[in-house]
């Protein structure tokens, strides 16, 4: 936007400062339904809204309550433990078989390039609904609709898509020619990969992780299809309390996952950072 | 140089040709190349792309009649809806053969269910008949005994849906889909009262575009914003539209019920501030208003960013230079900066509206009646109705609707300058 220069009209300053106050508003639409969730967590009361003791800051007004009954109701502990259980796992597998993918996309010469692209960033197009349902008839096939590894399985291929775009990009700034220097000085294809390729790009491989695990933990369509009761996840769990009697109990659990994105935010940008700062880029 | 390399061909240190050895090379290179990307593929095209095949061969496929009635089908080939009759005896006797095995496998009911999708009162006829199938006399006539059980058996429709029903595939469902039926009589209309999908398509399409436009609307003045500031004031307003982009999607559409309940804090305010009396508090949920307020919201980071990364390549000197031929601000902005920003509306859009028209748990939690899309649909036929071949046909609609944008998506962004975060 810059400064106003000294010649401007009064119309002109009005619509400069009007159009702060405009951002300014959308601004507060973007954040402030995820603020407001964060004091009503701690409602003394199971109200969804402020009460006259919150409003007068009274300390009687406030409680610890929900978080409480998060941490020690069954239903919630199990699923979490569930989410807990699924993530990780299903991280493990599309880290590891995209990360080996990216480095195959990204040599000079691979032929159906685009055919193959298409083919693995469609799970992210396709919308989850589609995906679910198409999973829900072909897993009941396979004996793997309501299983444990079923839900790993669909999860780890909707993560698949973010690990390939995060590696290949880390990909597309490598210098080549320290895998050709690593393997002139004797070292293997797999030496090579784990001492010098590796180290280079795993601030892409971690991105992608987080990509797909926050794609596992948060994901809740496929799972209400693709599991059954066993494998009810902390989403899952969510939306049943808010399509039946929501309880404040979500809102505990809201504020917690809301500290875990500020976390995972946080993260990423240090890696992004730190990536251009091994390329060899200034940070901005 | 020696003469001998100058006549023949060039040659490598161990004696080959040295474009053969190149092939060679490259050859091996791309081999070495995809054999790191197969077993991803392989994992992709198993857990993904076949269950998405197995959707779609599901809504054409119909078995279901000629494999639990193979010898009535064979039988009714003879027969013709057109004679206005129901069929003779020999068919009945077919049919009884048929269904005594359907009986013993139970899979009666099942046929019963299907049919039921096209003609009203099927399901209960095969079971009535399953239950009377044992006490019937194998040596008396098989018509009169059906038609004693009832009249209905002797009515053409019951055997035209039957025969019309009886080819292992069908395009009963992608019919179904948009409001349509496959009758003996040829494609009909469906009745007034039945007709659903067309209005939800629409309706899907509609608040998808509203949803693209209001995005745009506040995306805009933001992206502008952003790419305008220095960077470090950039990068820290940032936070703020990738704080709800990375917050999970169930925590923003609790946020959204309980805001805009009718005792939400959003009533609250607007009684407190007079605005509204008390008991005149606004219906902002389970309506369409619901689903357009809280998808907005949700998606509004999915227009920004990609408006943000076209605008920040948009060179100040072009408006400078536009003003310092004496265009007014506004004209400035009309004729030389929006039209460059075009390229970063049209990716947000599309993005924004694909994303859009496939979704399904806010719509299925603040959507109420009015503001539900075609996959809460989809879910209902595939974990309520059970009829998972209208599911799977609406399914295969929505999603070459889908397709279809992608492909655009891909002609004006490009498949590989998807960004994240």
């Amino acid at each position: 936007m810059g400064k106003l220069p000294p010649y401007a009209t009064l119309g002109e300053k009005v619509w400069h400062y009007a159009f702060y106050v405009i951002c300014a508003l959308i601004f507060f639409f973007l954040i402030f339904p995820i603020v407001v969730i964060i004091p009503l967590s701690f409602n003394a009361l199971p109200y969804f809204t402020f009460t006259p003791e919150m409003l007068r800051l009274d300390p009687a007004g406030y409680s610890l309550e929900h978080y409480r009954d998060f941490f020690t109701n069954s239903d919630w502990q199990k699923a979490m433990w569930n989410s807990l259980a699924i993530a990780p796992m299903a991280t493990l597998l599309s880290v590891s078989l995209g990360t080996l993918a990216a480095i195959g996309l990204s040599q000079s010469h691979v032929p159906f390039r685009g055919p193959i692209m298409a083919v693995l960033i469609s799970p992210m197009i396709v919308p989850l609904i589609i995906s679910a349902a198409g999973m829900y008839f072909f897993y009941s096939r396979l004996g793997l609709q309501g299983t444990y590894w079923g839900v790993v399985l669909a999860h780890a291929v909707l993560g698949i898509p973010f690990v390939i775009i995060t590696v290949t990009a880390t990909l597309v700034g490598f210098d080549r020619s320290l895998t050709r220097a690593a393997a002139n000085l004797g070292a293997g294809p797999v030496r090579t990969f784990f001492r010098v390729q590796m180290p280079l790009i795993l601030p892409g491989v971690i991105s992608g992780a987080l990509f797909a695990f926050i794609t596992s933990f948060d994901e809740v369509v496929v799972v209400l299809f693709v599991g059954s009761a066993g494998q009810k996840t902390l989403p899952w769990q969510m939306f049943i309390g808010l399509r039946e009697n929501i309880s404040p109990t979500i809102l505990a659990l809201a504020t917690i996952l809301v500290a875990l994105s500020i976390l995972l935010l946080t993260t990423l940008e240090l890696l992004r950072r730190r990536s251009e700062r091994l390329r060899g880029l200034t940070p901005q | 140089m020696s003469d001998e390399t100058n006549s023949g061909p060039v040659l490598t240190a161990d004696g080959r040709s040295l474009k053969k050895s190149l092939q060679r090379a490259l050859r091996r290179e791309k081999l070495r190349a995809l054999m790191l990307i197969a077993p991803l593929l392989l994992f992709v095209l198993v857990t993904f792309i076949a269950p998405i095949g197995d959707m779609l061969f599901r809504s054409v496929e119909n078995r279901i009649v000629s494999e639990t009635l193979p010898r009535t089908v064979i039988a009714l080939q003879d027969w013709e809806y057109e004679s206005g009759e129901a069929p003779g005896e020999a068919v009945f006797a077919a049919l009884a053969e048929d269904l005594r095995e359907a009986v013993k496998a139970k899979t009666h009911t099942r046929l019963g269910t299907r049919l039921n999708y096209e003609l009203s009162g099927m399901s209960s006829l095969f079971r009535q008949v399953g239950r009377k199938l044992r006490r019937m006399d194998p040596d008396k006539p098989w018509r009169e005994q059906f038609l004693k059980v009832n009249k209905k058996w002797g009515d053409p429709e019951v055997w035209g849906v039957i025969q019309t029903y009886s080819s292992p595939l069908t395009a009963g469902y992608f019919l179904n889909a948009v409001d349509l039926r496959l009758t003996p009589r040829g494609v009909e209309q469906r009745p007034e009262n039945e007709r659903v999908y067309i209005m939800l398509f629409k309706r899907t399409i509609l608040l998808s575009g509203l949803i693209t436009f209001m995005t745009f609307l506040l995306g805009y003045p933001i992206a502008y914003l952003l790419s305008n500031l220095r960077m470090k004031t950039a990068n820290i307003l940032m936070i703020l539209v990738l704080l709800p982009f990375w917050t999970s999607l169930l925590v923003r559409t609790s946020a959204w019920k309980v805001l805009l309940q009718q005792q939400g804090v959003i009533n609250d305010v607007l009684v407190w501030l007079g605005l509204i009396a008390d008991d005149q508090r606004l219906e902002l949920i389970n309506n369409a208003t619901g689903t357009v307020i809280a998808m907005t919201h949700i998606l509004l980071p999915f227009m920004i960013l990609p408006l943000y990364s076209v605008m920040k390549t948009i060179p100040p000197s072009y408006v400078r230079a536009a003003k310092s031929l004496g265009a007014r601000p506004f004209t400035a902005f009309r004729r030389v900066y929006f039209p460059q920003s075009i390229p970063g509306i049209g990716a947000g859009a599309i993005l924004v509206f694909i994303l859009a028209i496939g979704y399904y748990i806010t719509p299925a939690l603040v959507g109420g009646r009015s503001g539900t899309f075609i996959s809460n649909r989809i879910a209902y036929h595939i974990s309520v109705s059970l009829n998972w071949g209208l599911g799977a046909a609406l399914g295969a609609l929505l999603l070459v609707l889908v397709l279809a944008l992608y492909a655009l998506y891909d002609k004006i962004v490009g498949i590989d300058n998807v960004k994240l975060g």
